[in-house]
């Protein structure tokens, strides 16, 4: 039983076979991603309760987000989850340099989504829609109500951006680790599971997009 | 080891359907559909999830277990969500005392 098998990066001491341990990593991210769900559900649920509530004003304060930055932004999200599973499928055929390649352009990518979120934030102080003393949006007097919309809208992009961030990091180590050869056909777990991640930061942007940016829209 | 490899021609179909649905998304919202703009949108962005869960997640070449886990976490989401809109939806249907 004792030294049945060389320890490598793909089969550690504890595991049977490199499947094995691959599932084993697999099952941790998702039942990481399980509760992620879980905690940007409790912002959803939130937003759904006021939005019920205060339906006329969330269309009113909804419309001055800009649609055309905003589906603008969500593709280029897209296109960083293509380019993450492009580097998924290199790291698995064993190609180190088109890994390093798509890592890459997939930071870049988040790194624009950053920037235009950034844009995007900016142009709230400057008209005035950030929560606080100063909050001000014409086209309402249910000024309590409309803050709501602009809290709940900060606290979702914000917390979505973080993982942004965080996202960006981990690819950042993951590309120093591939320059380093690190990842071969045998193994290339960690990029999977970064994938992941990055993919479930997508899908939440894809159920803020609408439900942020569209839902006045047919008031226009 | 038998792990599965998608095709890139895959992926970039994949690809495609989720820059369509995202103008699709967004076109539809400025027409008046009444309250059913919003579940337009809702089903539109479930149809883009599980492109996105099950092609760049790769959850339809994962095993049981896996999909056992997700399902219960869903099932706990759907707990979140029913039993908190009841509570907000009904709660003007009683005149409790003390509300």
């Amino acid at each position: 039983m004792l030294a049945s098998h060389t320890e490598t990066l793909a089969l550690r001491e504890q595991f049977e076979t490199p499947a094995q341990q691959k599932e084993a990593s697999s099952l941790g991210m998702w039942i990481f991603l399980v509760t992620e769900v879980m905690f940007f559900s409790g912002m959803f649920l939130a937003y759904t309760v006021y939005r019920a509530a205060f339906s006329q004003v969330f269309s009113v304060a909804s419309n001055t987000l800009n649609v055309v930055i905003g589906a603008v932004n969500t593709s280029v999200l897209i296109c960083s989850s293509f380019t993450m599973v492009l580097a998924v499928h290199a790291a698995q055929i064993g190609s180190r340099k088109l890994l390093i390649l798509f890592l890459i352009l997939t930071m870049l990518l988040g790194g624009v989504f950053l920037g235009v979120k950034a844009y995007e934030w900016n142009q709230k102080f400057e008209e005035h829609h950030v929560p606080g003393p100063t909050f001000h949006l014409d086209g309402t007097t249910q000024q309590g109500q409309a803050q709501l919309f602009f809290s709940l809208y900060f606290a979702m992009t914000g917390v979505h951006a973080l993982h942004m961030v965080v996202g960006v990091g981990i690819l950042l180590t993951l590309l120093i680790q591939a320059f380093a050869g690190r990842y071969t056909a045998e193994y290339n777990t960690p990029i999977d599971i970064a994938g992941l991640y990055w993919h479930f930061v997508d899908i939440v942007w894809i159920f803020l997009f609408p439900l942020l940016y569209l839902i006045g829209r047919h008031h226009h | 080891m038998h792990e599965h490899i998608d095709s890139i021609k895959t992926y970039a179909v994949v690809f495609v359907a989720l820059l369509f649905l995202t103008w699709t998304t967004t076109f539809v919202a400025t027409i008046d559909l009444g309250p059913f703009n919003v579940v337009v949108a809702l089903a539109i962005a479930v149809v883009k999830m599980m492109l996105v869960v099950l092609f760049f997640m790769h959850l339809r070449h994962s095993t049981i277990l896996m999909k056992v886990v997700i399902g219960g976490g869903l099932m706990w989401l759907g707990i979140l969500l029913l039993f908190s809109l009841a509570d907000f939806g009904t709660r003007g249907w009683l005149p409790v005392p003390g509300k």
